[in-house]
């Protein structure tokens, strides 16, 4: 005679405690390649507050953007993805959409009004496919800045260039001076990237998009990308011996001991100045552009994607993430960790540095951004721009012709 | 009951090894099967079975990067090759001499081998480095101009990489000629000696031809080893500088997963298989051949 009516109070209590908790809590795997000191203290922010939350994050890190990106797709193809996921914005995941393996967060979007809280609004672009939101973007990061040592360049007895023509004439004064003039490490992806600086900054965007979007092949094997090759060999004639197998960190360093004058990093390299308690505008300077007169930033950064789940429980934690992610105050501290520019414009960046304000700035002005070559580009043929432009600053036997004459074929037969 | 347990003796082996026929056939020739299937298709990130012809085998071949690494592969087979069979002949002569310490000897020619090629990559990198290793010693040590670093000079990488794979590889080949030296036979020593031949040409001339076995089945598990290097220039060059130390493997397995390009990973994986197909044939024609005449001397 009791049990029933014990049954229908247990049931009583438990739809009560059910009703009265924010949401029913779960386990949310996130994939990302964020493994060193900075990127680890930023990627915790995520997870603390989304602990905080009551749900769970299970963190799978995994050295190296390819490595974790060629990871998730392993992983999503053999069926059991992560249940979210970093990327750079661009077309790396578009085969995810295309297949219908992503969660379509367009509703959250539309609840929250990411298309008018995000800013610069060309970074959300890559994130909507007909008409549909498909990722989350939390950071900006910018290739185009030149890092260089004001002590280098005053005990030289020159001046910060401007231009990247300028730094070239000053070279062989620095070098005679004891100094490194121009450093980079050896690797593949920091001659490739550093080079693609040195395009854009003499390109302006006018070509870029011409180059990039239009997949002008005439404008390719044209006088001004040639002339940009020939600084680019011009360049890389001014570095050290040490160079090989020399780690983009390492590299910034000599900039921070003085010992280089100039290297072209993209702006995470801010971290390690900031960690080596150097102060801008006086030990070291910040070049956006590379430097160029007119500096132009693309705006990648990473974005994340949450890969569809059967689980409905996790499908509602996977989108209290993705709000989570965006909003202001994880956008403040995350990206203060990270070092990186906040996806928003209404955060607080009172933390901010010269740099990062500087950076700021240009973004916040349409006319200096660009979006980054991912947009436009598979990885397939990304990694054909990498390959070219490896062996193009390496081998001096490949010509300036030979190599415009490469580059045209690859935006030709680009998909 | 004889006959039955004929049967059964008859049908245990084939018991025993079909599941080994089973994973032979699933992973090997369906495998093979898919992958040149693949190739033909315009397959991205996931297999599709649009067939775009040889489209991809046109683009491959145009591949400034492909291209290098087939030149790679060949300066690279043949030089570990040609170096791997001296050095390992000449220290199984040496250890044929009956030494003192054999064993300590063996052990330290062969632990190389038991040590990952990505290990063997690193540590030869580091001796390698300008910055660390040998050129950077013999310079503090007074040699100014001294300079060994092949790995970061473009034109140079890829004898590093020969030098990393001979140090690894070199025991194995070692021990499978001293397994063959040892089983020479006895007498054939003393006939040799009895003609005043010295032990040098009897090694070249004599023992060498007697041991071919053990010759080819070097030669053939280095070929394997060949084809298939990745280990080694991920953990030595990861394929640089440029791409002037690429390999096939590198090419292919890059194409499969980050560049997100299965038809054209595929492509290249056809392409390596080609030569190990045309060098399986090769052998087939010759063990053939070498039926025929036995069976002809037979009767």
């Amino acid at each position: 005679m009791n049990s029933p009516r014990i049954l229908r109070l247990t049931a009583g209590v438990a739809s009560v405690a059910l009703l009265s908790a924010p949401a029913v809590a779960a386990e949310v795997e996130v994939m990302h390649w964020w493994t060193s000191g900075g990127e680890q203290a930023a990627v915790s922010v995520f997870a603390e507050e989304f602990n905080a939350q009551g749900d769970t994050w299970v963190d799978t890190a995994i050295a190296g953007g390819p490595n974790a990106r060629a990871a998730v797709m392993q992983r999503t193809l053999g069926g059991d993805p992560p249940d979210a996921a970093q990327f750079n914005p661009g077309r790396q995941y578009e085969e995810l959409i295309e297949a219908g393996l992503l969660l379509d967060l367009t509703e959250l979007a539309e609840q929250e009004g990411w298309a008018d809280i995000i800013k610069p609004a060309r970074i959300f672009e890559p994130c909507v496919v007909d008409g549909r939101v498909w990722c989350v973007p939390v950071n900006v990061h910018s290739w185009q800045w030149g890092w260089a040592s004001i002590p280098v360049f005053e005990q030289s007895g020159v001046e910060i260039p401007t231009t990247l023509n300028q730094f070239l004439e000053q070279a062989p004064q620095i070098q005679e001076a004891g100094f490194i003039p121009f450093a980079i490490g050896g690797e593949s992806w920091q001659h490739a990237g550093a080079l693609q600086v040195v395009l854009l900054s003499q390109l302006g965007s006018e070509g870029y998009y011409r180059l990039y979007r239009d997949r002008d092949t005439d404008y390719a094997k044209g006088p001004e990308v040639a002339a940009a090759l020939e600084l680019w060999r011009g360049l890389t004639s001014y570095i050290d011996e040490g160079s090989a197998n020399r780690n983009w960190n390492d590299t910034t360093n000599l900039i921070i001991t003085d010992r280089a004058a100039l290297q072209i990093m993209g702006d995470w390299a801010r971290g390690e100045f900031a960690l080596a308690g150097e102060v801008p505008g006086e030990d070291y300077a910040c070049l956006p552009g590379g430097p160029s007169e007119h500096p132009y930033l693309d705006t990648g950064g990473d974005i994340f994607v949450f890969p569809k789940q059967d689980d409905p429980e996790v499908e509602a934690a996977q989108l209290r993430l993705a709000s989570l992610m965006i909003s202001p105050r994880v956008q403040t501290l995350f990206n203060l960790a990270k070092g990186s520019l906040p996806v928003r414009g209404d955060v607080d960046l009172a933390l901010a540095d010269d740099c990062m304000k500087r950076g700021l700035e240009l973004l916040a002005d349409e006319e200096n951004v660009v979006p980054s070559m991912n947009n436009f580009f598979t990885e397939d043929t990304t990694g054909q721009f990498n390959d070219l432009w490896a062996e193009f600053s390496f081998n001096r036997d490949l010509t300036v012709e030979e190599a415009q004459e490469r580059l045209a074929e690859i935006i030709e037969t680009a998909d | 009951m004889a006959r039955r347990s004929m049967r059964l003796s008859r049908l245990n082996p084939v018991i025993g090894s079909s599941p080994m026929i089973a994973v032979g056939l699933g992973v090997y020739v369906i495998g093979i099967a898919f992958s040149i299937l693949l190739s033909f298709t315009d397959s991205k990130l996931f297999a599709s079975f649009d067939f775009v012809g040889l489209q991809q085998y046109e683009r491959l071949w145009k591949t400034s990067r492909w291209l290098v690494s087939v030149q790679n592969i060949w300066v690279f087979g043949v030089l570990v090759i040609l170096f791997q069979m001296t050095l390992g002949y000449l220290l199984a002569v040496f250890l044929d001499q009956r030494i003192r310490q054999e064993d300590t000897f063996r052990t330290i020619f062969l632990y190389p081998f038991s040590m990952s090629l990505v290990v063997t990559g690193l540590v030869w990198q580091w001796m390698l480095d300008p910055n660390l290793g040998i050129t950077a010693t013999v310079r503090r040590l007074g040699w100014e101009d001294f300079e060994f670093a092949p790995l970061v000079r473009q034109d140079q990488a890829i004898f590093g990489l020969v030098l990393g794979n001979v140090w690894n590889g070199v025991g194995v080949t070692m021990a499978i000629m001293l397994a063959g030296l040892r089983g020479v036979d006895e007498e054939i020593w003393k006939a040799s000696r009895v003609d005043g031949i010295p032990a040098w040409r009897t090694y070249l001339f004599i023992v060498l031809p007697m041991i071919r076995g053990a010759v080819l089945t070097a030669f053939i598990l280095q070929c394997t080893q060949i084809v298939r290097v990745y280990d080694l220039v991920v953990a030595m060059t990861q394929g640089g500088p440029g791409v002037a130390s690429q390999m096939p493997a590198v090419f292919v397995i890059e194409h499969l997963q980050n560049r997100q390009n299965v038809a054209l990973g595929m492509a290249a994986a056809t392409m390596m298989l080609v030569p190990v197909v045309v060098l399986l044939f090769i052998k087939a024609m010759a063990d053939y051949r070498a039926v025929r005449r036995a069976g002809a001397v037979r009767p």
